[in-house]
């Protein structure tokens, strides 16, 4: 690696829009820069992780190097940063963002500019990079590029009419976008020799490396036996390798310099140690700042885990350490329910990343869980003047010690065409979202911007919002603070008893309707039990809301054929089957199932 | 020799009722001929297994054997009689159905050594009648069973059912008292359920048209007074849905409940034989140790005597608060068990959910 020219890297990464085609604009360089034949590439080499391929989205940053000899004869070397593609991921976006010099911009040429783009295109130009926009999918029937590069040049305002004009799928015209990749892409520029300062953009557990750092070389050189110290956390260590990234593997190499991108391994066992965002410098050379940006990412969606059975909590706890290895993100500690047993309390960056965690959980460890209800982190003053962060419901004090309450907020921009502007107004506005202003991108598009409280749009604000444009509006957000707010705990109570699992905290106004709502819910998922059971919604000691599941008065089988007692058995073992997944709640069997439900009331 | 029960299948009726499920279906002659036959041929394949039994019942079901001719019954009863040796004061039994009947037939039944008759009644209402899709009237019965008398029947059963369509409390009574005052041996009193694949799951499948059934509160109101109305004229219940004068209990149905091996022959037909369940044409299922406790107490538990704790360790070498303690207890507690010196039983209250009690034996 000693001697490469500076003026051969090239440092970027693609943004779009999801589904706009960005990871098979990543496989398509990757493929005919010859890093891997066509045969070997499984579709999309960059998603590695099952999940990722299923859901199409991304999930972990991904990096590659590509060696590409450009039209003008001369070897380059592309560093492809590929970023995560979800607003709950929007820190590490921001900091993959921030290790690349240049951004490719995806945008399907039926679609046009979405939500997406414009903030993916708003945070790389925060970050000084030059952006290079690529229409995708030119290849459709519906495809519409004039349209789309005068939307790219009036909407996002930059000059999109050399723009290549490719089908990522095919691998129409991506030779144009290798050619423009050296030509618009700065060279990364920096001192070798100055102090080290580089970049955390990503790390990762392995159990053989242990964590394997992902960095951009900013200033200086770092190699194996430097000592490194993490600015922010202050975790020293020694190098033990340097390198930089295969298709899917790790290759070492010589050194790392300014302008490089690669991975340092240093025997360090937890990625706390290692936190995206950080600089890593020479402990014995330090250099004098660190690279600016850097913030510690905080769960923003908590909800309790619970394992279906009781006995599988080690095991949720060894799986859940073992997430936290490659993800810092998550958080989580021990809880207890009276309803659901020994658990934990987790937190997330949002509600995808929960669910993630959870398919995980479900998938990769085997593990059966229940979720309660997700919540967002509520600002509880006290009339003692301290201050609590509040994320299980059943921690909330006494009304009477209460001040006041704060809860988070976050700005949306939803883009949505014309005709739905009607229905999404009414959405934001039933989810007690304020106004702020609409802005005409075109004659029948707009962007909607609204200030909404986070606890309204963590559960099936999305889902509600793609039903109600019949898929048309997209959508993205930012945090914006905290606001106070009437908020009351709303309780249940099964058979007179309170089910501190399903407790949530909400907005005083809707209180009633959730509360309705979620008996509701709760009567369809109870199965009736020998005696009749009421089930109540309460804040404090009133009652809001009343369902009563009937006692069961009848379960019995008239009749057996002839002998024939299969049937009988199978029916018998369906219903110790159904038995099995309940929960025992007072003297009332509740079905796990029913603890999430209540996540999906629905919307309509 | 051990006890053994035969079960003899003839799945063919004159038209499908709307509620039934059973393997049976309107056919022709040459149909019924060729399976009589084949019939026979696996009734006389049994001749080793024969060897170690001793027949104590035989019942004739189906469908509607009723509708075979006289000279086919008596060609099964050949092949029976030819393969198996039969108690002399074995319980022999036959389904027949009102308008399948003749003078006839009922003398060749006879003949056969067919001691016991079930006829299939359902109701004393000529509408419900129609509503079950039943081919007979109420008149038809009767005439049926006069006739059944006089050819010297002993022991006849009727089946009734409840929970019929639009079926008042007031009507399921009637039919009652009308039933009982023919003074029948035994009297069958099944409720209506809406089996899947019927022309019933047609309409009242998944919920529909539910106001058209009697809801559960009449339901279990015409439960009880079944029993009420059925003691008062001499009949005890002996089964959830049997009931009968003193020693006319259907010793081959109180087989299946307290697992006597049984041998199933004709389509589909169910078989325990030693500790293994089939059905016609089906692999034989071994039962582990498990699944016979298992049975034991869910089968057991159908008949009021319920289950006995000493047969139980005999069978087993264990006892049942071994195996059982912690749901016998917790099932006592709530009132739906009886649990005695030595029988287990189900309380009134544990009729009503008996599937809930009884899945609850399930290891």
């Amino acid at each position: 690696m000693a001697g490469i020219d500076q003026s051969k890297i090239r440092n970027f990464c693609i943004i779009a829009h999801i589904d706009h085609g960005k990871s098979t604009l990543a496989d398509r360089i990757i493929e005919m820069t010859g890093l891997l034949t066509s045969r070997e590439m499984q579709s999309q080499v960059l998603d590695n992780m099952e999940l990722e391929r299923e859901r199409g989205i991304t999930i972990k940053a991904q990096t590659v190097r590509i060696v590409y000899r450009a039209k003008d004869g001369e070897e380059y070397i592309f560093n492809l940063i590929d970023t995560p593609g979800h607003v709950d991921f929007n820190y590490e976006v921001s900091r993959s963002l921030a290790a690349c010099d240049g951004a490719i911009l995806v945008v399907d040429a039926a679609q046009g500019v979405e939500a997406q783009t414009l903030a993916n295109v708003y945070l790389a130009l925060d970050h000084d990079l030059d952006v290079m926009p690529v229409i995708n999918k030119v290849d459709l029937p519906s495809a519409d590029p004039d349209r789309v590069i005068e939307e790219i040049e009036d909407v996002i305002g930059i000059e999109a009419v050399d723009a290549p004009q490719i089908s990522a799928k095919t691998g129409l015209n991506v030779d144009q976008v290798l050619e423009q990749i050296v030509e618009k892409i700065p060279a990364p520029t920096g001192d070798k020799e100055a102090p080290l300062k580089a970049l955390i953009f990503d790390s990762l557990y392995d159990s053989y490396k242990g964590v394997i750092v992902f960095c951009r070389i900013k200033e200086g050189t770092v190699k194996k036996g430097t000592p490194i110290l993490m600015m922010a956390t202050g975790a020293k260590a020694e190098v033990v390798e340097v390198g930089y990234f295969g298709a899917g593997q790790f290759i070492p190499c010589e050194e790392l310099s300014a302008g490089m991108v690669g991975y340092i391994t240093a025997s360090l066992k937890n990625v706390k140690d290692t936190r995206v965002g950080d600089t890593i410098t020479n402990a014995q050379q330090p250099c004098k700042e660190p690279l600016p940006g850097y913030k510690k990412v905080n769960p923003m969606v908590y909800c309790g885990m619970y394992p279906a059975d009781g006995a599988k909590y080690p095991d949720l706890r060894d799986a859940l350490e073992k997430l936290q290895l490659n993800d810092a993100s998550l958080q989580f500690e021990p809880e207890t329910s009276i309803a659901l047993g020994f658990g934990f309390r987790c937190g997330f960056l949002g509600l995808l990343h929960l669910e993630i965690i959870q398919e995980r959980l479900e998938r990769e460890y085997n593990l059966d869980l229940v979720t309660t209800a997700p919540g967002v982190i509520y600002k509880v003053h006290k009339t003692n003047g301290e201050v609590i962060e509040l994320t299980n419901p059943s921690n909330l004090p006494d009304p009477s010690e209460i001040e006041y309450m704060e809860e988070p907020m976050v700005k949306a921009e939803i883009m949505v065409t014309s005709e739905f502007i009607g229905a999404i107004m009414d959405l934001c506005q039933e989810r007690r979202g304020v106004y702020e202003g609409m802005e005409y991108i075109e004659e029948t598009r707009a962007v909607l911007r609204y200030h909404l409280p986070l606890n309204e749009i963590i559960y099936d604000f999305f889902d509600a919002l793609k039903s109600r444009s019949r898929g048309y509006a997209s959508f993205d957000y930012e945090m914006d603070g905290y606001v106070q707010s009437e908020l009351v705990k709303l309780d249940i109570l099964i058979n007179k008893e309170e089910v501190d699992a399903l407790s949530f905290i909400v907005h005083e106004g809707t209180a009633y309707e959730r509360g309705r709502k979620m008996c509701e819910k709760l009567k369809e998922e109870i199965p009736r039990q020998l005696f009749e059971i009421p089930i109540q919604a309460a804040i404090g000691s009133k009652i809001i809301a009343r369902e009563t599941v009937k006692a069961m008065r009848k379960d019995v089988l008239a009749k057996c054929y002839g002998g024939d007692i299969s049937r009988k058995r199978k029916l018998l073992e369906k219903q110790k089957e159904g038995k099995k997944r309940m929960r025992q709640v007072g003297n009332v069997e509740i079905p796990q199932k029913a603890f999430m439900s209540v996540l999906k009331l629905d919307d309509k | 020799m051990k006890p053994l029960e035969l079960y003899l299948h003839i799945p063919f009726c004159i038209q499908k009722c709307n509620y039934c499920d059973f393997l049976s279906a309107p056919s022709c002659a040459g149909e019924r001929k060729v399976y009589v036959e084949s019939l026979c041929q696996k009734i006389r394949s049994y001749k080793d297994l024969a060897k170690a039994y001793h027949v104590v019942s035989i019942f004739v079901g189906g469908g509607t054997p009723s509708l075979l001719l006289s000279k086919q019954i008596e060609q099964i009863f050949e092949a029976v009689r030819e393969t198996f040796v039969i108690d002399s004061d074995a319980e022999i039994s036959l389904e027949a159905n009102p308008g399948t009947v003749t003078e006839e037939k009922l003398q060749a039944y006879r003949n056969c050594g067919i001691n016991r008759l079930s006829i299939g009644l359902q109701s004393a209402k000529d509408r419900e009648l129609k509503r079950l899709g039943r081919i007979h009237t109420y008149e038809e019965f009767l005439w049926t069973y006069e006739l059944a008398r006089k050819a010297g029947f002993l022991n006849i059963n009727v089946d009734l059912m409840s929970g019929i369509p639009l079926q008042t409390l007031a009507d399921w009574e009637e039919t009652l008292h009308e039933v009982a005052r023919l003074k029948p041996e035994h009297i069958s009193a099944y409720s209506l359920i809406v089996e899947e694949g019927t022309p019933f799951y047609e309409r009242y499948g998944n919920g529909k048209h539910l106001e058209e059934l009697p809801d559960e509160e009449t339901e279990r109101k015409m439960y009880y007074r079944t029993r009420e109305i059925l003691e008062s004229y001499g009949y005890h219940r002996y089964e959830i849905s049997n009931y009968a004068r003193l020693g006319y209990e259907c010793r081959h149905n109180l087989g299946y409940w307290n697992r006597t091996e049984y041998l199933g022959i004709g389509t589909g037909a169910a078989s325990l034989i030693r500790e293994e369940r089939w059905n016609e044409g089906e692999i034989p299922e071994k039962l582990d140790r498990k699944a016979q406790m298992e049975e034991t107490m869910f089968l057991g538990l159908r008949t009021m005597k319920g289950v006995s704790k000493a047969e139980f360790a005999k069978t087993y070498q264990r006892t049942m608060e071994s195996v059982y303690g912690k749901v016998l207890e917790e099932m006592q507690k709530k009132g739906l068990l009886l649990v005695g010196e030595d029988q287990v039983c189900l309380t009134d209250a544990g009729i009503d959910v008996s599937n809930y009690v009884m899945s609850e034996f399930l290891l």
